[in-house]
């Protein structure tokens, strides 16, 4: 975009002030709140009925713990450090985390938009694509943890007796809040940069399916990743994946050790710089190729 | 005689037309069969990774890995069949119902019902069924050779096999009907897939694993109501073990499977009915 105003001679755009950049920002948020509180009631049904795969989980689980040794009492069987209480309280964590990471149709949405042509809007008006999907992204979440967290408190309740340790300590806590947070924002700016292949390649749904399936697999959503042979499981914790799912879930039933936290949160960080920075470069260099044409 | 040639014939004309649609995008077909192999190659992954630390499927229910294998085969079968043949009409009803479009489905001289449930084939699913295929091959053969406890399948329980995998697909259909005419009296049942993919989650496991504490109403529930835990178990069963010694409550399962398939066949078709005489066009 810069490059295209300095082809042309147009008078610059009056830069807008913080005040009315925040205004903007409000603007969007309220917007897509209102668009996503109309369908609360089916959207509360729908989180409940989510939740009926772990009851299969649990059930298959029990069967595999009981096959080995001793379900639950004092020396149950212990699976890649994953007791059968520790592990079904792993599947309703992964249920929060993926509630922060998942992205639904932003990929998708994202090169549907380069398709069509809907992008030019960006190009023209002064408000930043990536900034304004985020904004209405977190508009979209806060609306879905306003309504899901109903069932998720019930399902919870319901459940607590597989949270064999309770609550963790404090400064655990907050960094399983932190990791959740973070998981959103890598959940968004990785979707962002995958989408933006839409610049490059017409049609990305099939790709899109085949990546979602290795995030799926990889993210911890189907099992702990613990459970992976071990020169699997080097490969597969080194990728940022395990922040979508896996990572928040240890964090919070105390998987991964306290002296280790920080610097754990610290490659996180540095995977969502990574991520951020990526999804800006792969925005530049995709609308430097982009061609629009029509109204 | 004739008239069943004839639904044979239109049946034909069907299947063809979809394949031909397919070949028309042939990459996005092929990427279609990629991810659903993909899917099955991280199932297949998964079980894996649960038998490296156990032996067995529950305490002495005798699904050790290659019996889990074949019940896993089973699963991809009859899934596989209902997402090729079923599935994108099921998903297309409830929009014709939106849309309005059903007027035209009522007016042809033919069943609504073999309409409205056989017009599109998605071959890209079909890859899985050779997924299954080639799971099932290679757990015989592992069965059939291992040290401990090997065997061989009888002639007659493939046969026996083969009738209840049919009537496990007929189960899934007859559910995915009554699911869809819901979407009569609706309005609109863009859940349906999602709804689909929960109840029939049930189904993927032996139906022992639910036998316990606060799964038995569930287990109930799943066999003598919304019979889905019995479309995969009973066929599974009958394969995975030698047809004698069999305790009566199991052939007591197989009698009932049957029964039920004949049962929920027709109450499906009643329920179709029934939702056809409450369409109002939205058309016009």
């Amino acid at each position: 975009m810069s490059s295209a105003a300095t082809e042309v001679d147009y008078p610059p755009l009056p830069s807008p002030s913080i005040s009315q950049q925040v205004g903007v920002w409000w603007m969007i948020l309220k917007t897509s709140l209102g668009e996503r509180l109309v369908y609360r009631g089916d959207f509360a049904l729908g989180t409940l009925m989510r939740f009926m795969p772990i009851i299969t989980q649990i059930f298959l689980w029990y069967a595999v713990y009981d096959a080995i040794g001793a379900a639950e009492g004092d020396d149950a069987t212990e699976i890649a450090g994953f007791r059968f209480r520790d592990m079904v309280a792993y599947y309703l964590l992964t249920m929060i985390a993926r509630a922060f990471s998942s992205m639904p149709g932003l990929a998708s949405g994202i090169a549907k938009q380069i398709r069509e042509g809907e992008i030019k809007r960006y190009l023209i008006q002064p408000v930043d694509f990536i900034a304004f999907l985020l904004l209405t992204r977190v508009a979209h979440k806060l609306a879905y943890y306003a309504i899901a967290v109903a069932p998720f408190a019930l399902v919870f309740y319901l459940c607590r007796d597989y949270f064999v340790l309770g609550w963790p300590p404090l400064h655990v806590f907050v960094a399983f809040c932190g990791s959740l947070i973070m998981g959103f924002l890598i959940g968004f700016f990785l979707e962002a940069t995958i989408g933006m292949i839409g610049f490059w390649f017409l049609d990305v749904s099939s790709l899109l399916f085949v990546l979602m399936l290795f995030s799926f697999f990889l993210s911890g959503h189907m099992f702990p990743l613990t459970m992976l042979p071990e020169s699997i499981e080097a490969v597969v914790t080194f990728l940022p994946f395990k922040y979508l799912a896996f990572f928040p879930a240890a964090v919070f039933l105390g998987k991964v050790p306290e002296e280790d936290l920080p610097m754990e949160l610290a490659i996180e960080a540095a995977w969502l710089t990574f991520f951020v920075v990526l999804s800006r470069f792969a925005y530049g260099r995709g609308v430097k190729r982009y061609s629009g044409f029509g109204g | 005689m004739n008239e069943l040639a004839r639904y044979l014939r239109v049946f034909a004309t069907f299947a063809r037309n979809s394949l031909i649609r397919d070949m028309t995008f042939r990459t996005n077909f092929v990427l279609q069969c990629v991810s659903s192999l993909g899917w099955t190659a991280m199932n297949v992954g998964f079980y894996l990774i649960i038998f490296e630390h156990t032996g067995s499927i529950g305490e002495g229910t005798g699904w050790d890995r290659e019996r889990f294998f074949l019940f896993i085969a089973t699963t991809w079968f009859i899934n596989s069949l209902v997402q090729t043949f079923f599935m994108p009409n099921a998903q297309e009803f409830s929009e014709l119902i939106r849309t309005g479009g059903l007027d035209f489905a009522l007016l042809k001289p033919i069943d609504t019902q073999f309409l409205i449930s056989f017009h599109k084939v998605d071959w890209s699913q079909l890859s899985n069924f050779f997924a299954g295929g080639l799971i099932a091959v290679v757990s015989l053969w592992q069965l059939g050779t291992r040290e401990v406890d090997p065997m061989v399948p009888t002639f007659g329980s493939v046969i026996l096999y083969l009738i209840f995998l049919a009537c496990g697909v007929l189960m899934m259909y007859s559910l995915m009907i009554c699911l869809s005419a819901t979407s009569v009296w609706l309005g609109r049942n863009q859940s349906l897939y999602n709804f689909w993919f929960y109840i029939t989650n049930f189904s993927r496991y032996p139906m022992e694993i639910y036998n316990r504490g606060w799964g038995r109403p569930l287990f109930g529930f799943f066999t003598f109501v919304v019979p889905i835990l019995l479309v995969v178990n009973v066929p599974a069963r009958i394969l995975a073990r030698p047809l004698t010694p069999r305790a009566d409550w199991e052939w007591t399962l197989v009698m009932w499977a049957a029964v039920v398939t004949l049962i929920s066949l027709f109450a499906s078709r009643w329920l179709f009915r029934r939702s056809l005489l409450s369409y109002r066009s939205a058309s016009s």
